[in-house]
């Protein structure tokens, strides 16, 4: 896919990089013991580690360690088992300690690779740089008070991963791609819940551009990004920006930006924040972080089946294509629903009712797969109704929707609503025998060879019997009676 | 090394310290002089020589999941200059 | 028994004494109560807490009688006002910390407490444990209870535990707790005649003591005797799950460790120790102590710690750093100092609070440790710096194969005047010259007093050993204590 900005002086490549910080799921902080829960009032998740006090010192959590090394793994990364954490030294009002305990020159995970599902079913590949581990800091609140902001330390400390891609990406699709998936595989991975709108998955997206075949130029990077739409929607800006300025004989300066989603713009954070030196050093109250290879293997024992290794085996063992493959496997829910769906069942048939159908369904009323009022047994016996012959595609589709409405069985609806198929020859004889006396020129027209005129009897019939007759037994029938 | 003036008032906001205007030469020829003293490492061969990053030969211990601590608002408030309804609180910041 | 002579005892002595109900907790806690009103001109605290120490006495009374009484029980000790005690003012003499009460207590004197110790109150030291006269306080400057003989002269007792030292010596504690980053209580034990144990990093807990340089601090106790370091070190020490630099090791009985028998020990007598121009006293003390473990059957042997002469420049590049970001919290959002005049934005407050807060010795730590960590001179200061400092550390390891402890001064000189270095950074960091190295490398280093100068003040010896063999380096010193019969008090107790 190529995408290109077309300048007044020629084409120019979008290049982009992104830096993901994923809130990682734990009870508690990454050096505290204060939970992490969203939502409380305000500091009231707080300790006195979180809150900076004097003689305060960081314990390292368990689970954080053991999501870092998960996540590495889902990552397809390089886990270091020995990394080291350092101090990122700044001011800032929801900075208690006057520095962020993070990782630097030994992350936790290094090397990885992300593959991309693009829309027309193609793959690309995003190399991942790194992942290491960081406290959160608190929160500013600018809005509470005329002259003064308000901090809430509930977040302090919560563990963060930071996941840095390289600078793969050329288009704004690719990077939504990038971050869809990534979000789905820390999801199977049960590492972070994904939730960009509550914060828990925040995106630095790093844009430069230049001309096809040359080095990289000066990038800037858009902070705190919290939609996938945003992000795409950023990078189309910074980048077109970006084409200005040079075009104009200008020069980018290395810098921290915003993006504005009401005006759709990026600005510069013309502040200190650019004048950062961060003095990082490793941080003396922790000791190196180290573990063995059990401790690795045996959280990559423990690891889910991936979005990407399910895909392959829905190709494989289902025969779907790798576009319905790559929509089920999406969300790891749809996956297993699929699944149950097609368990001694054409799969195909299967992944055509819950993507088509059940998606559809589900999308009207604004809902996700785990709150389908259609069970995956239920759309399951509906399948197995079509293929026994009781119901025909048509009484099927209108079945699912009564389902959907109601929840219920469609056996219990097909019995109810007296919905079933008819199959019994006579009936549909006795209604064919009467559309044809009806129609008599028609029938001699097909017997002189206008063959097409079958179809519209085979409509005739199953007017008259409600839509219920079988439309095979029908067709048989119509040939025979009227061809011989 | 010699810190003119100008390096000191840089480091001094990097550190977020107000030094008066006064006090910088007196302060730059202390810091210099400091920095004097320290160079002398350079007279020690560290090739090779993997930097101290722990004086024990521990390794880093990890704590349990479990929630054992928060809850504590008023104690975490008790001591700041200026809480209100449960935040701290400082000059407005202008993003 | 007279009010002097309870302020005289020994722990072990008044340890006995309670428990012989022979006076009581309170007895001996009023007697410490009245000499440090007696003596208030030394500023040895900057808090002091004469309820809260007397409730606590007469529970020590009420668990002696019911003979559940811990190590320390009724032993009135005064505290750091580095350690962060509940509810108790803790200022780390600093104005920043104006007003603070933590809501906490320190795991150390969490523990003394627990070992029944009653706590007189909160000691003086040097702004943040910056500094070697104790003169850098934000409460004023502490006097040496010792005076050079036929003199008047103000002397300094040393930093950073300056308040520490002067109280144990001048009677107004019977110990005290001290904190020790480049020599912070060897120092100031040697200026003021007292006993001082820094223990092996990680022997005490670090966690809410408000910390300088983490990677150096370490709590030890100060006392009058080298067996009262180690009943209160034994009460002080022991591994704390809140500390992840803490050593999950066991506390031996370091009393027990007191046999009084050196024989067939090795003692290392470092080269590097005695450089050009060590003043005459401290040397003819140093070989005095020698010929009286060489005495008591130990045998002196030659060794080289060949970086020391790097130590100081390196701990003066790594302390500072650490202190530069250690310090960063001090910014007038959750506790302490806010200054809010003509404060316009955040940084505005940031810059104000802690120009007006911190005093000069700290800004200039943190300044020189800022500069050191930053872009393009991280390489050449701190990294260098620890480069250096593990070489230094695999001296005395080297060292250590050949000897079981080491053996040199404390201080390059007996206590000096005040005010007389306080503008000249790198003579006052002179000090530290002894006792920078063992801090580095983490082990443990005890100072005792061993002579008097010819101006009659008193010089000390410091006894250097193995990672958390403090057992050893308490027998020696207990074994060189008896041997200089150390018995000069300084004369305001006399008095």
């Amino acid at each position: 896919m190529s995408y290109v900005i077309q300048g007044e002086t020629g084409d120019w490549e979008v290049v982009i990089g992104l830096e993901v910080h994923a809130q990682v799921i734990s009870n508690a902080k990454l050096f505290s013991g204060a939970a992490t829960a969203f939502g409380a009032e305000a500091n009231t998740q707080v300790s006195f580690i979180d809150a900076g006090f004097p003689g305060m010192l960081p314990v390292i959590n368990a689970m954080a360690v053991e999501q870092a090394v998960r996540t590495g793994l889902g990552l397809k990364a390089r886990i270091n088992k020995r990394s080291v954490f350092a101090r990122k030294n700044y001011f800032y009002a929801d900075l208690p300690q006057g520095y962020q305990i993070s990782q630097y020159e030994l992350p936790i995970v290094g090397l990885g690779t992300l593959i991309l599902d693009m829309p027309d079913g193609s793959t690309r590949e995003v190399g991942i740089e790194r992942l290491h581990l960081e406290q959160d800091a608190g929160k500013s609140m600018h809005d509470q008070h005329p002259s003064k902001t308000f901090v809430d330390l509930n977040r302090s400390g919560v563990a963060l991963m930071e996941i840095v891609s390289k600078p793969d990406m050329r288009t704004p699709e690719e990077a939504g791609a990038y971050l869809r998936k990534l979000r789905a595989i820390l999801r199977y991975l049960g590492t972070c819940d994904g939730n960009m709108e509550e914060g828990s998955m925040r995106c630095d997206v790093n844009v430069s551009v230049r001309r096809p075949g040359e080095g990289f130029r000066t990038r800037c990077e858009i902070k705190n990004v919290n939609s996938v739409r945003f992000v795409m929607q950023a990078i189309e800006y910074e980048a077109k920006r970006h084409v200005e300025v040079y075009e104009n004989g200008g020069k980018i300066e290395q810098e921290t930006r915003l993006f504005d989603p009401g005006k759709g713009e990026t600005r510069s954070l013309r502040n200190k924040e650019n004048a950062h030196d961060y003095r990082y050093f490793p941080d003396p109250d922790l000791l190196p972080l180290e573990f063995d290879d059990a401790f690795v293997e045996k959280i990559r024992a423990s690891l889910p089946e991936l979005p990407d290794e399910k895909k392959q085996r829905f190709i494989a063992d289902y025969g779907l294509s790798p576009y319905d493959a790559t929509v089920l496997v999406f969300e790891k829910e749809s996956a297993d629903y699929f699944e149950k769906v097609a368990k001694g069942r054409d799969g195909k048939t299967a992944a055509n009712w819950v993507t088509t159908n059940l998606f559809g369904a589900l999308n009207k009323l604004g809902k996700g797969v785990t709150e389908s009022p259609v069970s995956a047994e239920q759309l399951g016996a509906l399948i197995d109704l079509i293929n026994d012959g009781t119901l025909s595609g048509r009484l099927a589709k209108d079945v699912f929707e009564i389902m959907i409405e109601t929840g219920d069985d469609p056996a219990k609806i097909v019995e109810e609503r007296g919905m079933k198929q008819v199959t019994d020859t006579g009936a549909i004889e006795k209604a064919i025998d009467e559309v044809m006396a009806a129609n008599m020129d028609k029938v001699e027209d097909i017997r002189a060879g206008k063959d097409k005129l079958l179809g519209w009897f085979t409509g005739q019939v199953m007017k008259a019997t409600q839509g219920k007759a079988n439309p095979q037994a029908v067709n048989d029938l119509l040939k025979k009676k009227i061809l011989g | 090394m010699s810190l003119d003036n100008t390096t000191v008032r840089n480091i001094a906001f990097l550190a977020r310290i107000d030094v008066p205007e006064a006090e910088l030469p007196q302060l730059a020829d202390q810091l210099s002089a400091i920095l004097g003293f320290v160079e002398q490492l350079g007279e020690v061969d560290t090739t090779g020589v993997d930097p101290m990053t722990s004086v024990t030969d521990m390794a880093l211990r990890w704590r349990d999941d479990v929630v054992t601590d928060g809850g504590i608002q008023q104690k975490v408030l008790a001591n700041a200059p200026d809480a209100i309804e449960g935040f701290f609180t400082v000059p407005k910041v202008v993003e | 028994m007279t009010m002097t002579r309870l302020t005289d005892l020994t722990i072990a002595a008044a340890r006995d004494g309670l428990k012989k109900g022979e006076f009581s907790a309170r007895e001996l806690t009023q007697a410490h109560i009245d000499a440090m009103a007696k003596h208030r001109d030394l500023n040895a605290y900057i808090t002091e807490t004469p309820d809260l120490a007397l409730t606590q006495a007469d529970a020590a009374d009420a668990a002696l009688k019911a003979g559940d009484a811990g190590a320390m029980a009724g032993i009135p000790i005064g505290m750091k006002d580095l350690f962060c005690t509940e509810g108790v003012l803790t200022t780390a003499a600093s104005h920043i910390l104006d007003g603070f009460k933590p809501q906490y207590e320190s795991t150390v004197s969490a523990n003394l407490k627990k070992a029944g110790a009653v706590t007189l109150g909160k000691t003086n030291l040097d702004e943040f444990a910056m500094g070697s006269s104790n003169e850098t306080s934000y409460y004023g400057p502490v006097k040496n209870p010792w005076k050079r003989t036929g003199d008047t002269t103000d002397l300094v007792p040393g930093g950073s535990s300056g308040g520490s030292a002067a109280a144990v010596s001048g009677r107004l504690a019977m110990a005290a707790t001290g904190t020790d980053t480049g020599g912070s209580i060897r120092q100031p034990a040697a200026f003021t005649g007292i006993v001082g144990l820094k223990p092996t990093y990680g022997r005490c807990s670090r966690w809410g003591v408000v910390a300088f340089a983490s990677s150096l601090d370490q709590a030890g106790p100060m006392t009058r005797t080298v067996r009262d370091a180690a009943i209160m070190l034994g009460a002080m020490a022991g591994f704390d799950p809140k500390d992840s630099t803490s050593a999950n090791i066991p506390v031996p009985d370091f009393e027990a460790a007191l046999s009084g028998d050196v024989r067939g020990l090795k003692v290392g007598i470092p080269a590097e120790y005695r450089p050009e121009g060590l003043n005459a006293e401290i040397d003819a003390v140093w070989q005095k102590g020698i010929q009286m473990l060489k005495d008591a059957g130990a045998t002196p042997v030659d060794i080289s710690l060949p970086h020391t002469k790097y130590a100081l420049p390196t701990y003066y590049i790594v302390a500072p750093a650490e202190c530069s970001s250690n310090l960063a919290r001090y910014d007038g959002v959750r506790f302490g100092l806010r200054v809010t005049e003509g404060v316009r934005s955040l940084d505005d407050m940031y810059m104000k609070t802690r120009g007006e807060g911190f005093g000069k010795e700290v800004r200039r730590r943190i300044l020189i440790g800022t500069y050191a960590l930053s872009a393009g001179y991280y390489d050449a200061y701190y990294l260098k710096a620890q480069k250096v400092r593990a070489l230094i550390a695999q001296d005395f390891r080297k060292a250590f194969e050949v000897c079981d402890v080491i053996l040199t001064p404390t201080a390059p000189s007996a206590a000096f005047e005040l005010g007389a270095e306080i503008d000249d950074p790198i003579t006052m960091y002179l000090n530290d010259v002894f006792t920078v190295p063992t801090s580095l490398a983490g082990l443990p280093g005890l100072s005792l007093p061993v002579d008097l100068s010819a101006e009659g003040l008193p010089l000390g010896l410091q006894l250097i050993g193995r990672p958390f063999d403090e057992e050893t380096v308490l027998r020696v010193g207990d074994v060189m204590e008896k041997a200089a019969g150390f018995t000069a008090k300084p004369a305001i107790v006399e008095a």
